[in-house]
């Protein structure tokens, strides 16, 4: 169905499929024009800063790692990151790269699902993983490849793949031997090549022809790609320590979404996630992966969202040879954790989620208890950022029909790779056309 | 054989499937309980002749409701099985696999029907009922299984 002048129609995808949770979006267009954009999460809020409160601190890395199935790392880094911040706890350096590995297997787990088994499909021209498995099972094979040697770096660090048991404040209740992560280095090296060869496979894909002036905000560390620690940055001038975080951003309800929605005081919308920490911190990428992009020719600044696959990949080999380098240089710490000693306090921190930026504060009193928590998402901070993408990217699919429109609304949002249920939580498409 | 509960055992009717896991290792048969990554599981069919699953399933039918699948004959009904927020659920697993060319040559599904979810919740007494009639048919299953192999004279199993 193509539109006529002035016709309106409604596009309504009502559970959107390949994003992580539940939510509907809507849009509605008058002839070439779009009158309504709503990303509506529907998913009931899951009150997570409220069950916090009233816990002790050493608790709250466990309870957090229940927000997400697929980022539990990110959110236990934030909150011990947080929390040593409130308390005053100096972290060992071995432990501090113990957690960048730890970041690692979660951002190839993450990056490996997300690339081949939920946004290449739409690259590919296939409904779903499953149908595209059949043509290019080589593809997906590696994929599940790559994601199990994520989750091996995850479950020997963190005890388990999912919900990890061991991450403490201070540290960590159990560190591995040299002799636990060796293992791991023949894996991960067939993952640095795979991953190599994935930014080749996705830089091959076409691209819609798609650029907006984006913030990028991400955290930016003199001498390392973004993990736990730096400033928060952005391409318009931001550049604050993370503990001025809300005096920058601010969280706003809107009617359609349960999910709080994140933007600047002074210029609203921004992105974070892959694209923006590539355009952000090229130059502390290792050469293998900067090379990597200039092979792929994803040149700085990359202001098309639909090339945000490519960036994911490209971290995808920064994971890989950082989680081999830290193997190679580990020694591990004299203690698993430092001693806490507890007292009134408050601490923020942010860190680097494989969907982006992930801000958490929390005001601890002298029991220890938690008094208040916050919590803001990398999808929360997208969330503004993904409907603009829609209402500017929806009017070159105007005459398209509609089912054109409501898959390549998808895929606009895909490449957010979106996690409602970190936000709340599943997505449902509705193009209204009059 | 692989033998596999799946489900989330915070989730009420949800546990079933990690519910008959356990009771069939108290009944002797060796049983895994799987709460993690879905797509972890093609790695426990790699190379199984036979494998068995057993999850909650929401088909309309009346709680307890025993439903059985030869997953490795037909595809799964993917809005039938407790979907996975996270993308990839046991449907969609066993999609790929089969894609994939890597299901076992029989892959036997048990689908207990499930009616509550809330969380923290227990399961209702129509699910803990099926959970022993389905550990009870695995079990039997199982033992005659390995009377058919000896009788055979084909080598006995690793366990899983």
């Amino acid at each position: 169905m193509s539109s006529s002048p002035g016709k309106s129609r409604t596009i309504k995808v009502d559970c959107l499929a390949r994003v992580e949770g539940e939510g509907a979006l809507f849009v509605k267009m008058k002839g070439d024009r779009v009158t309504d954009v709503k990303l509506k999460i529907y998913e009931p809020p899951r009150l997570f800063e409220a069950f916090l409160r009233g816990r002790h601190f050493s608790e709250v890395p466990d309870i957090v790692a229940r927000i997400c199935g697929i980022c539990p790392i990110a959110y236990q880094m934030s909150a011990v990151h947080a929390i040593e911040r409130a308390l005053g706890v100096p972290v060992d350096p071995a432990v501090r790269m113990l957690r960048r590995l730890f970041y690692c297997g979660e951002w190839i787990e993450s990056h490996a699902l997300h690339i081949f088994m939920l946004h290449a499909p739409d690259f590919l021209g296939y409904p779903d993983a499953i149908q595209m498995a059949r043509d290019y099972r080589a593809v997906v094979e590696q994929a599940l490849r790559l994601k199990k040697i994520g989750n091996r770096i995850v479950t020997l660090m963190g005890g388990r793949e999912i919900h990890p048991v061991s991450v403490a404040v201070g540290g960590f209740y159990r560190v591995p031997a040299r002799g636990e992560l060796s293992p791991l280095l023949e894996d991960l090296k067939w993952a640095l090549d795979a991953s190599l060869q994935s930014v080749k496979l996705v830089a091959g894909f076409e691209f819609p022809d798609f650029e907006q002036p984006y913030e990028f905000v991400s955290l930016s560390h003199p001498d390392e790609y973004p993990f736990n620690e730096g400033r928060l940055v952005s391409n318009k001038g931001l550049d604050i320590d993370v503990a001025e975080y809300e005096e920058h951003f601010v969280e706003q309800h809107v009617k359609h979404s349960n999910a709080l929605q994140s933007v600047l005081r002074a210029r609203g919308s921004y992105m974070v996630g892959p694209l923006a920490r590539f355009n952000l911190n090229f130059a502390r990428l290792p050469e293998v992966a900067q090379q990597a992009a200039r092979d792929a020719r994803l040149s700085l600044p990359c202001n098309n969202p639909f090339r945000s696959i490519i960036a994911r990949a490209v971290e995808m080999v920064f994971a890989c040879w950082e989680a081999i380098r830290v193997i190679e240089a580990y020694e591990p710490p004299a203690a698993p954790r430092a001693a806490v000693t507890v007292h009134a306090g408050v601490g923020c921190a942010a860190t680097e989620a494989p969907r982006g930026t992930l801000y958490h504060r929390y005001r601890i009193d002298d029991q220890g208890l938690v008094q208040f928590a916050k919590i803001v998402p990398p999808t929360s901070q997208n969330q503004k950022r993904m409907e603009e993408d829609l209402w500017q990217f929806v009017p070159q699919l105007a005459n398209r029909p509609t089912d054109e429109v409501t898959w390549k609304c998808e895929q606009a949002l895909r490449n957010y790779d979106p996690c409602i249920s970190c936000a709340t939580h599943f997505l449902r498409l509705h193009l209204e056309r009059e | 054989m692989p033998i596999v509960g799946v489900g989330n055992p915070d989730r009420s009717d949800d546990a079933a499937g990690l519910l008959v896991a356990r009771r069939l290792r108290e009944l002797g048969v060796d049983a895994q309980e799987h709460t993690s990554d879905p797509l972890a599981l093609i790695d426990a069919w790699d190379e199984a002749g036979e494998a068995i699953l057993i999850d909650t399933v929401v088909t309309g039918a009346a709680p307890g409701t025993i439903t059985k699948w030869d997953a490795s004959k037909t595809p799964l009904p993917p809005d039938q099985f407790c979907c996975s927020t996270h993308a990839f659920g046991i449907a969609e697993t066993v999609e790929i696999a089969r894609s994939l060319g890597q299901l076992p040559a029989q892959l036997l599904i048990y689908g207990i029907e499930g009616s509550r979810f809330e969380l923290g919740g227990s399961p209702s007494a129509e699910v803990v009922a099926a959970v022993e009639q389905v550990a009870q048919q695995i079990a039997v299953s199982v033992e005659s299984y390995r009377f058919l192999r000896s009788r055979l004279s084909l080598p006995s199993e690793t366990e899983p």
